[in-house]
């Protein structure tokens, strides 16, 4: 089942905006450092990347990657700027541990 | 007029903590909205019966019902949580398995139904017939527990404001539940976090779904009358 | 209880030169938005471990204080969820623009907490976040530019445990 996640973007932007992607995905971010209550550590099991590749529906190219280490919170909140430079697709993949892969796509709108 | 001295949790949180619970993209509480939004729209049990289905859209006919609870429930002759009233349905109308305690689909549904009271008064139920349950709460609230030998009411009224560690003490007004708590990295009911008070001065916390819980929720509740409804909140 | 700017102000154009807290305070200045240049700490006071995790990232290239804004909490609720944001003064033109991020820790199990990639594409510097503090430590935020150099910020957060430590049913 698909994780939960929270994108926002502006509903409407123009050609040289800079705008704020603002994401969210629940996840529970296990160190591999925590004991669990039976005294044993917890394996871990992290979201380790995220990308976020604009589609203008000639070409994609990777706008934003980050790794992520143990030291990200629980359900990642992550933001990143991004220069418009016309209408197209955004597409939001997190990957990380036990083949963890999941990807959103919006539609970013631009006047 | 006395001024109302009363405060909320969110009063004592740093600004940053403030922020997250203030914007809904930030706060972590509105992933299990999502949940509870899309569990009011699923047709379930042997009725094959959605939320929806009886109650329409959550925004208009939830709209207030939250602060009102607990409510009176003339069938059990005692008080019910929003919890409890939410698997009555689930079990009574839908033909359910009633949802566990803190999983994921009631405190989806817990939360999605108390948000369509954020920013209303809290006006718990005033039925004569809650007054005994509301004694027992009281009692409960005053009641010295644990290792620690220490009351609800020694903390939380009396030494509010005042720091325990490095944490300063807040009211316990229970205005924002179910509330993402960061010490949990997850969501969570009144319940539990009334459970990990008595764990915290080393009192055997009670049974899960003790009328002793429903007692004092409604307690804190009528303590917390007229302050307004944060729920999904953010605590620390 | 006081805290750096909140996400979304302008960045911090970095620390006024010359001047040092003892003095800021002595001119009787209001302790809250300037907080955030006068806690930098030397970066010269970090442990090796760091260090290496620095250097890891950089490359072994110099970094030097400056350009790059860390706004986090002095005093945070809960280190488990840290609201932070890394912002740098840049352009972030073809010719000039940062080409990496990264945030380190001091204290926990392990140096890194993220990186992230940037560019042209980006129009702006600045990503947030939020992280696990398991104690009270310094965090360094580092960026790479297009020209090699690199800039760091250090700054000292507070993290205190909960009040009851209590079992997680």
């Amino acid at each position: 089942m698909a994780a939960r996640t929270l994108i926002q973007i502006p509903p409407l932007s123009r050609k040289g905006d800079v705008i704020e992607v603002r994401t969210m995905i629940a996840h529970p971010m296990e160190t591999g450092y925590r004991p669990g209550a039976d005294g044993k550590v917890l394996p871990r099991n992290l979201i380790r990347r995220f990308s976020c590749t604009y589609d203008d529906g000639a070409s994609r190219e990777l706008v934003f990657q980050a790794e992520l280490f143990p030291a990200m919170a629980a359900n990642p909140y992550l933001t990143f700027p991004l220069l418009v430079t016309g209408p197209g697709t955004l597409v939001l993949t997190w990957e990380g541990d036990n083949g963890f892969a999941q990807t959103e796509t919006l539609l970013l709108r631009v006047a | 007029m006395a001024p109302d001295l009363r405060r909320s949790g969110f009063d004592f949180m740093g600004p940053s903590t403030q922020a997250m619970q203030r914007d809904d993209m930030q706060n972590p509480a509105m992933l299990w909205v999502q949940d509870g939004a899309a569990l009011w729209q699923s047709k379930s049990g042997r009725s094959a019966l959605a939320c929806a289905d009886c109650h329409g859209d959550a925004s208009t006919s939830m709209r207030g019902v939250a602060a009102r609870y607990p409510a009176f429930d003339a069938p059990s002759a005692g008080p019910l949580t929003l919890g409890q009233r939410i698997n009555q349905c689930v079990s009574q109308r839908q033909q359910a398995p009633v949802l566990a305690a803190e999983s994921r689909e009631l405190l989806g549904l817990e939360s999605h139904v108390a948000l369509q009271s954020r920013g209303l008064p809290l006006a718990p139920a005033q039925d004569r017939r809650l007054d005994r349950f509301l004694q027992q709460g009281a009692a409960l609230f005053a009641q010295r527990m644990g290792q620690l030998d220490l009351s609800c009411a020694q903390c939380h009224d009396q030494r509010a404001g005042q720091r325990l560690g490095g944490s300063v003490i807040p009211q316990g007004h229970a205005t924002g539940y179910p509330i993402y708590r960061l010490e949990w990295q997850g969501m969570g009911s009144l319940q539990r976090r009334l459970r990990n008070c008595m764990t915290g001065v080393r009192a055997e916390p009670f049974a899960f779904g003790a009328p002793e819980w429903v007692a004092l929720e409604l307690y804190l509740a009528r303590r917390a009358g007229g302050m307004v409804v944060e729920t999904p909140a953010v605590r620390p | 209880m006081t805290s750096a700017m909140p996400s979304g102000a302008s960045p911090d154009a970095g620390p006024v030169p010359g001047l040092s807290r003892r003095t800021l305070l002595a001119a009787g200045v209001g302790a809250g938005a300037l907080l955030v240049q006068t806690r930098s700490v030397q970066a010269a006071a970090l442990p090796p471990e760091l260090e290496a995790a620095i250097a890891a990232f950089t490359g072994g290239a110099p970094v030097r204080e400056g350009r790059v804004t860390l706004d986090v909490a002095q005093l945070v609720d809960n280190g488990n969820a840290v609201p932070v944001t890394v912002s740098v003064d840049s352009p972030m033109t073809a010719a000039d623009h940062v080409v990496a991020l990264a945030l380190f820790n001091e204290r926990n199990p392990q140096r890194d907490v993220f990186t992230a990639r940037l560019g042209p594409r980006s129009g702006r510097a600045r990503v947030s976040s939020r992280i696990r503090l398991a104690t009270t430590q310094k965090l360094v935020a580092v960026a790479r530019m297009r020209d090699g150099s690199c800039w760091s910020r250090t700054v000292d957060v507070i993290v205190t445990l909960a009040a009851c430590i209590e079992g997680e049913t």
